[in-house]
């Protein structure tokens, strides 16, 4: 079942054309990575797919819907890219991870037992469960950026969406972030949509590779890259195929 | 009846405003401080300086002419921040500076200078009444309910607001709510310490609960903690050694945090919590 559909997406700003028709789609249970180098349009599409920016042209359906008009948020989780800010705020882990159930039960909701579990469940996921009481600005980088996976795991979605997750994250918690997602997938048949440079951990879990360069120009799994010239291989592609 | 220094009814009417003052004013600061909105209190403050002077010229009691334009000016402060039309410190400097502006040409339509709008500057704590106590703490009531409704999705938007915006929270009318109260604090606080120092009692006590809290509620209820006892200390300092109030009151405050910065050893001065 799609879950996530881009049908000739278009966005400038001004005359500079960002993204030029792109086009693909996420089924649920599927593990997607997105790539592509520095002015690519990740970014950019990547706030269209969320409902943060609207298309130029083109349209793009999360469950069915208009992402900006979405009824059931909590469907859609996102880790953004090093929310500088949020790691020193001082906060728990915990309290981090139980923010993202809001979206889950409303910004006036009460936290019920379900709740707890559902929080206990993503500080699992994440191995971060002993680190509960823990202050996050307290914490190593990869563990940090683990917390804010859990946010975002707290709500249960059945698609996320992660930025540059483990930009500069150690190996053990690349492992960690690894595991968490293919759980996900494999346990809860989420869809993952992983905008990354860094993808030697998720390498042999993921189903699919999108390469954008303003449009798409890869879409398959990881073992046909080599089609796409892997004698220009940039960075950003190591470890695939 | 309360022991010396707060036997006399106007000490103990001090005391009232001042505790709610000292509870409330941290509350919001904690959030501010965390979206590195620190001086946002002193803009809103000046506003209300505009506020007072136009109540004197007008003949308004200058607490609510002060609220309308406080609550007014923050909201379009916030929007201006939000649409990106000025940066979070040019939309302060902004209002900072048009707030003073106005309050010194209202003041100076006046016939004569009027010593009242003094004790807004520089706080009047001693001459507070029974009426000022019920509209503090009226507005205290206000400020406490919404921390306790709304302070789980405030603390979300300040962890990250693009992702509060994709979970599906109010992220604008969060901000704005933020924004508002921070208004109705500066408002209420305007009469224990002044326009001038207002913000400090937003400031330094969330400053001294970072350095000890291990959680962002610890820090809210423990920085509340600090207000309201930097304004006993305060109080009584300036009764028995017959120092102004409102000061007092700050200075307490800021040793606070020097004491147990020194005292806990860690480094917890950040950027956007004592600028820098």
């Amino acid at each position: 079942m799609t879950i996530l559909s881009a049908e000739g997406v278009s966005f400038a700003y001004g005359d500079d054309v960002v993204l030029d028709g792109v086009t693909f789609s996420l089924d649920a249970g599927e593990f997607v990575a997105l790539v592509g180098p520095n002015g690519s349009g990740k970014s950019t599409l990547l706030r269209i797919l969320l409902g943060l920016l609207r298309p130029s042209t083109g349209r793009v359906r999360v469950f069915g819907e208009d992402p900006a008009d979405l009824h059931d948020r909590w469907r859609l989780g996102y880790v953004p890219q090093r929310p500088a800010l949020a790691r020193e705020v001082p906060a728990s882990v915990e309290e981090v991870v139980a923010a993202g159930r809001l979206a889950r039960i409303g910004w006036r909701g009460r936290m019920g037992a379900a709740d707890r579990i559902a929080i206990d469940h993503a500080l699992e996921a994440v191995a971060l469960r002993d680190l509960r009481d823990r202050p996050v600005s307290e914490l190593s980088g990869g563990q940090q950026q683990r917390s804010f996976i859990a946010k975002a795991l707290a709500s249960e979605p059945e698609l996320l969406v992660l930025d540059e997750p483990v930009a500069g994250v150690d190996a053990e918690s690349q492992k960690r972030f690894a595991d968490s997602l293919t759980h996900l997938v494999d346990e809860h048949g989420a869809g993952v949509l992983l905008v990354s440079h860094e993808l030697h951990a998720v390498a042999h879990a993921l189903d699919r590779v999108l390469v954008l360069k303003r449009k798409i120009v890869f879409d398959g799994p990881p073992s046909e890259m080599n089609g796409v010239g892997r004698a220009d291989l940039p960075v950003w592609l190591e470890g695939l195929g | 009846m309360l022991p010396f220094p707060f036997d006399r009814d106007y000490m103990q009417l001090a005391l009232l405003a001042g505790v709610v003052v000292g509870a409330c004013a941290p509350l919001i600061g904690t959030f501010l401080v965390q979206r590195r909105l620190s001086l946002l209190g002193d803009g809103i403050g000046h506003l209300a300086f505009a506020g007072v002077a136009a109540g004197l010229l007008l003949g308004i009691w200058p607490v609510w002419a002060a609220l309308v334009v406080a609550v007014v000016g923050a909201l379009s402060l916030e929007r201006l921040r939000s649409r990106g039309r000025a940066s979070g410190d040019l939309a302060l400097a902004l209002f900072f500076y048009s707030g003073i502006a106005g309050g010194v040409v209202l003041v100076g339509l006046s016939d004569s200078y009027n010593a009242g709008l003094l004790t807004y500057l520089f706080g009047g704590i001693l001459t507070v009444t029974r009426s000022d106590v019920l509209v503090v703490a009226g507005l205290g009531v206000v400020i406490v309910t919404a921390v306790v409704v709304c302070g789980r999705a405030l603390f979300a938007v300040v962890l990250d607001e693009e992702s509060s915006r994709v979970g599906g929270l109010p992220v604008d009318g969060l901000n704005s709510l933020l924004a508002v109260l921070a208004a109705v604090t500066v408002v209420a606080a305007m009469r224990v310490v002044g326009i001038l120092l207002v913000a400090a009692l937003m400031v330094l006590p969330v400053a001294t609960a970072q350095v000890l809290a291990r959680s962002f509620r610890a820090t809210l209820w423990l920085s509340a903690a600090v207000g309201v006892a930097a304004v006993v200390l305060g109080l009584a300092a300036a009764r028995i050694w017959g120092l102004a109030p409102g000061g007092t009151i700050v200075l307490v405050a800021a040793a606070a945090f020097g004491v147990t910065s020194v005292v806990f050893g860690r480094h917890h001065v950040r950027t956007g919590v004592l600028g820098g």
